[in-house]
């Protein structure tokens, strides 16, 4: 979930330090204020008078900045003085389907030395699709004493020397949390750096890194922090190792497994069962790479209380599948692969009536030959059994309007609405229709729409339909659809709470550009790629706002006028000065 | 305009154009290229019935607008095939054919290696677009890393699981793992591809006793506009007229992958014979069916010169 930006287009002349004043009545106000956690929260309350701006200013110890580049370090550490716990996120989401090319941007250097200046105390550090190198690790690691928590999800630039150097120097660490990265894995060294006298860490998650570690330093890690309730390992280790580790860690709330296909002995299987059984906090499971049947078993007892579990991982089948979702009446989250079939999704729709997030990976994207996965059955039948169902990701071959009229019917709360039909401008497979009527029916039923992603063969009428319609819609994804500039000035001029917009090779061009200027102010981002937009287009966009960055990537081969990529964003830091030459800001 | 390849129908009916084979919306020079290696291989084989094999000017359906498109669609209709594309519309073609973005090209440009391929399905489009479909890179390697181990040639026994399992990015082979037996040796249903349309069908040959009841129950199936699963149970009727499937009077013709990996010519063998070699059928279009009996091997190049 979103938080909102943090309104930063305050007068800076504001913030000096020596303006705070003492009175009681601040201080009081302050101390009410810090019980503030959400940002939107905070945000209203800066905008009530200069007092309470102050009050908040002091108060706040978190800020999320969902755009690196929308506002300045210099900025963030003047206005906010008290900080101990900074999420920044940095390339535009497309990066991590390669749109974005290599040494784009987003290097976090610089904040971090801006953060060791004025934020010395800080203790948490999550980045999103931010490009951190060692040498900055070992900045970040020498540089706060108190560090406790760093979270790297789809990041670049680093590799397991950088984790050594943090598990060697931050004494303090709580929580290492390494997902999905562009991480240069040389090797699991790195967890046998922690040292044998600590014993603070509460969460570790090392579930993307490759490299076998050191199981005994793991299991002597595990056993001597009491504290820890996250532990996801990555698939060097087997099924008798997971044992192990568990049988010290019976308080642990999230497990990620690693392999679960090891050959056990019928002794060997008895105890991981008997450890299962024993782990009675677990709420949160994944893992289980190449699970197999056989095994699964031995989770039963742990799918009892399960709220979360992820096989996207797990190429299970529908039986296997089926047969683990009996034991797990509590799900309320639930990733899995396409393996499981409609039969599989049958069995999610009558095991699991709490469930309220899905999401549906294919296993194999690119096989053609491919009749395997999940069709539109399998979605319609999760929707009949899960009627709180509200946030979903669907990668399918075959979708018709019919079956998602029927599915949000079923399923009203939608806020998010991800689905992929995997060939690109795909029709409706029995009309031969267009897909427009299915979100049509999505946005004018799902009236708490926070975000959507469409796919199929679509036409503007989408488009019309999500302007008219999407009044909550924050974050819109568009890939190979709409007719012509219309659909994109639907949805500009009529999504009230649109804030990102990520398009790629649609028909769009600078007239749909353009009728965003009033927009594009109050959204966090624009994407466009492989559209036909140009750059006079562009330009002129730059030249009428001069508030927003626009930015534009050309291709090789590409022609001078046209805007291969173009990314819009609003700043208060001006334009990027670590630009790399194939960045151009207009 | 593009140069298509041409199939002027068996007893020389359809005068028309419209391009064969890979129906792909890109036009790049590749694919004229490849398509004239086709014609050129065919030719050396000897006719099979009266096609004539040209090149022609491909006629688009309704994309004038984009000016991309290449499945022709009405002529098809006229020379008696199983079915046209206009009931099945390519992906692609379909994409170009409503107004729909052209710069979809754009969006392949990128894939500089991406080649368009030959009778293929359209979904190979998916393979050729970078950052389609949107899947974190760490995910697609995660999957990779975890493929198993490659096609059950020796045993027929099928390997149902297996076949799951195996996650490979574009094998050249295609997907061979599933076998016409399931373990208990019994014949099962078989996969069904046909050329034009990406989604396939299974087909139970346990059900069937000759090949003129399983061709007609292929032909209910993929004649029908607007295919459900119910339909399947249709194959247990024993219905013996004569199939076009069979007798080459169709543009289509009724293929099989044997347990060797070759594809034949559904019908040269006792019926017995072939549902103990059978591994999957598929329905192909004539053209490139020329030269099929006894050895089929351009498939198998096709397939590797895709991009993974």
């Amino acid at each position: 979930m979103e938080s909102s930006e943090v309104n930063m287009s305050r007068d800076s002349s504001e913030l000096d330090e020596s303006a705070r004043g003492s009175s009681s009545p601040d201080l009081a106000l302050e101390r009410v204020l810090s019980l503030l956690k959400s940002h939107r929260d905070r945000s209203s309350v800066s905008l009530v008078c200069k007092d309470w701006y102050n009050a908040e200013r002091w108060s706040r110890t978190h800020v999320f900045i969902g755009n690196c580049y929308s506002v300045s370090p210099e900025i963030v550490a003047r206005r906010f003085p008290k900080i101990r716990s900074v999420t920044l996120k940095g390339k535009p989401r497309f990066s991590d389907f390669n749109l974005v090319p290599q040494n784009w941007g987003a290097d976090i250097h610089p904040w971090l030395v801006v953060f060791a200046a004025k934020y010395p105390f800080l203790e948490e550090l999550r980045l999103k699709r931010m490009t951190i190198s060692d040498e900055s690790l070992e900045f970040l690691a020498v540089s706060f004493p108190n560090f406790k928590a760093l979270s790297l999800l789809s990041c670049d630039g680093f590799s397991t020397d950088g984790l050594a150097i943090i598990a060697t120097h931050c004494k303090n660490l709580t929580e290492l949390d390494i997902q999905e990265n562009g991480i240069d894995d040389k090797g699991g060294s790195w967890l046998s750096c922690f040292p044998e006298s600590f014993t603070s860490l509460e969460a570790l998650n090392f579930a993307n890194l490759t490299s076998d570690i050191n199981f005994d330093a793991l299991e002597r890690l595990v056993g001597r922090c009491k504290s820890m309730r996250v532990l996801k390992v990555n698939r060097s280790i087997s099924l008798e190792q997971l044992q192990r580790l568990l049988v010290n860690a019976l308080q642990l709330a999230e497990l990620g497994t690693g392999s679960f296909s090891q050959e056990l002995t019928f002794r060997q299987y008895e105890e991981l069962e008997s450890t299962l059984s024993s782990s009675k906090n677990i709420h949160t499971l994944s893992g289980l790479w190449e699970a197999k049947g056989l095994h699964l078993p031995a989770l039963y007892p742990v799918c009892t209380h399960l709220t979360f579990l992820s096989l996207s991982y797990a190429p299970l089948q529908s039986g296997e599948l089926a047969k683990l979702l009996a034991h797990c009446p509590q799900l309320r989250r639930l990733w899995v692969l396409d393996t499981v079939e409609d039969e599989g999704l049958e069995a999610v729709g009558s095991s699991c009536p709490l469930l309220e997030e899905l999401r549906v990976f294919p296993a194999d994207p690119f096989d053609e030959d491919i009749i395997h996965g999940v069709t539109e059955a399998g979605f319609v039948a999760v929707s009949y059994g899960c009627p709180r169902l509200h946030y979903v990701l669907y990668f399918c071959r075959q979708m018709t309007n019919a079956a998602v009229a029927t599915i949000v019917q079923n399923c009203p709360d939608f806020t998010h609405f991800r689905l992929c039909i995997m060939d690109p401008g795909q029709p409706d497979y029995l009309t031969n229709e267009p897909m427009d009527e299915a979100f049509g029916a999505v946005v004018k039923t799902c009236t708490k729409l926070q975000r959507l992603s469409v796919s199929g063969l679509l036409t503007d009428l989408t488009f019309e339909y999500i302007g008219r319609y999407a009044k909550n819609l924050e974050t819109l994804s568009v890939a190979f659809a709409g007719s012509s500039d219309w659909g994109m000035q639907c949805v500009l001029t009529g999504c009230p709470k649109l804030r990102k917009l990520e398009i790629r090779d649609c028909p769009f061009g600078n007239a749909a550009l353009l009728s965003g200027l009033d927009k594009y102010e109050s959204m966090r981002s624009l994407w466009m790629s492989a559209c036909h937009v140009t750059m006079d287009g562009c330009r002129q966009l730059a030249r009428e706002m001069p508030r927003l960055n626009v930015e534009v990537m050309k291709e090789d081969g590409s022609d001078d006028s046209e805007a291969d990529k173009v990314y819009v964003y609003r700043s208060i830091a001006g334009p990027r000065r670590d630009a790399p030459p194939f960045v151009l800001t207009l | 305009m593009e140069g298509g390849l041409v199939l002027l129908g068996g007893g020389g009916g359809g005068g028309g154009s419209g391009s064969g084979g890979g129906s792909s919306g890109v036009s790049t020079n590749e694919s004229a290229v490849s398509k004239v290696e086709v014609v050129s291989e065919a030719s050396s084989y000897p006719a099979e019935s009266e096609l004539e094999l040209g090149l022609g000017l491909s006629l688009g359906g309704s994309g004038g607008a984009t000016g991309k498109t290449k499945v022709g669609t009405s002529s098809w209709g006229e020379c008696g095939r199983i079915l046209t594309a206009k009931d099945f519309p390519s992906v692609v073609s379909h994409r170009a054919n409503n107004g729909g973005p052209s710069v979809s090209v754009s969006g392949t440009k990128r894939a500089a290696e991406s080649v368009s391929h030959e009778g293929g399905s359209p979904t190979g489009v998916s393979s050729q677009v970078v950052g389609w479909p949107p899947i974190r890179a760490y995910r697609m390697n995660s999957l990779v890393n975890q493929a198993k181990a490659p096609r059950a040639e020796d045993d027929g026994i099928g390997e149902k699981d297996k076949a799951k399992d195996s996650f490979k990015k574009k094998p050249y082979n295609g997907n061979k793992i599933n076998s016409a037996v399931n373990e208990k040796g019994h014949l099962g249903f078989v996969k069904v591809n046909m050329d034009g349309i990406p989604i396939g069908r299974k087909v139970d040959l346990n059900a069937h006793s000759c090949y003129e009841s399983l061709a007609q129950a292929l032909e209910d199936m993929f004649l029908r506009s607007a295919p459900t699963i119910n339909s399947i149970g249709a194959e247990k009727e024993q219905v013996t007229k004569p199939s076009k499937l069979l007798d080459g009077s169709s543009e289509f013709v009724l293929t099989y992958e044997d347990k060797e990996g070759d594809w034949m010519l559904v019908g040269d063998v006792p019926w017995r014979m072939f549902l103990s070699s059978v591994r999957r059928l598929r329905i192909m279009r004539t053209s490139e069916a020329n030269g099929l009996a006894p050895r089929f091997h351009d498939r198998n190049e096709r397939q590797r010169s895709k991009p993974i």
